[in-house]
């Protein structure tokens, strides 16, 4: 028996929903960082599966550049995350609501 | 053999994905970061199996290494010891699982649903070569304007990083 596109998708939907449960349930600012890098994986994941089993390199580049962006992306969150912890001194959501009421 | 690595990349990418949304041992972020280097070096191992070696290679080199560093760099910056304190919220926790089952059921039912046009022996290479010749000739606009993005974000971090933010 021969892997298929089929399971790739599925490895990467249980990934996706991994990161996903991690986002809503966590209340971390990094772990919730970690795992929105999780959920671009498993979108990568997903794009280099489609790319090989229809013989289509457009996939792979996609990836190339996704991968690019989010560690542009990580990058500027986390100053983020440390701008806000000199203010603040925390990294926990439910500390963070100045902007209630 | 290649069914079997199949199996084991992906079993040790769901696990070490669980390990970092949920420790049962440890809710240290040091702990989480770990697990998602774990996370992507299995996930390299699922794009060789792929054929896409180019693009494994990035993978160990930009997310295990630089960006998890810069991960570790900012925890070891911030005092989280009071994370470990707190107590987890069932409430998220249940409202999270609802959430998610719904959205992994969709999904999983579009994927078992859709007949996909694939190849049965697909000979796509995803190696230096032809990726590079396809991103220097094709995709060569996006590629400059990515420089671009880059760039835009390291000025936008050294701005951030500044002591007097105003």
């Amino acid at each position: 028996m021969h892997i298929t596109l089929q399971q790739y998708l599925i490895v990467s939907a249980l990934l996706f929903a991994v990161g996903l449960l991690g986002v809503i349930a966590r209340r971390n600012l990094l772990v919730i960082y970690m795992c929105i890098e999780l959920m671009l994986n498993a979108a990568n994941l997903a794009l280099v599966a489609f790319s090989r089993f229809t013989n289509n390199l457009d996939g792979q580049v996609f990836v190339f550049f996704v991968i690019t962006v989010a560690a542009a992306e990580v990058s500027v969150g986390l100053a983020l995350i440390v701008a806000l912890y000199r203010k603040r001194q925390t990294a926990h959501v439910e500390d963070l609501t100045m902007m209630k009421n | 053999m290649q069914d079997a690595l199949f199996y084991i990349f992906a079993a040790s990418t769901l696990i070490c994905a669980l390990m970092v949304i949920g420790n049962p041992f440890s809710r240290n972020p040091v702990t989480s970061a770990m697990f998602l280097v774990l996370t992507i070096a299995s996930l390299a191992g699922l794009f060789v199996l792929l054929h896409a070696f180019f693009l494994a290679a990035v993978q160990v080199l930009v997310y295990a290494g630089a960006v998890m560093v810069l991960f570790l760099f900012v925890i070891m910056l911030l005092d989280l010891k009071a994370e470990e304190r707190r107590k987890v919220k069932k409430f998220g926790i249940a409202a999270g699982l609802v959430c998610v089952g719904a959205i992994l059921g969709i999904l999983l039912a579009s994927i078992s649903r859709t007949q996909f046009d694939v190849q049965e022996n697909p000979l796509l290479e995803g190696g230096t070569v032809p990726l590079g010749s396809l991103l220097f000739k094709h995709y060569l606009l996006p590629f400059e304007i990515v420089s671009l993005l880059l760039l835009v974000a390291m000025v936008g971090v050294v701005l951030l990083s500044k002591k007097d933010l105003k």
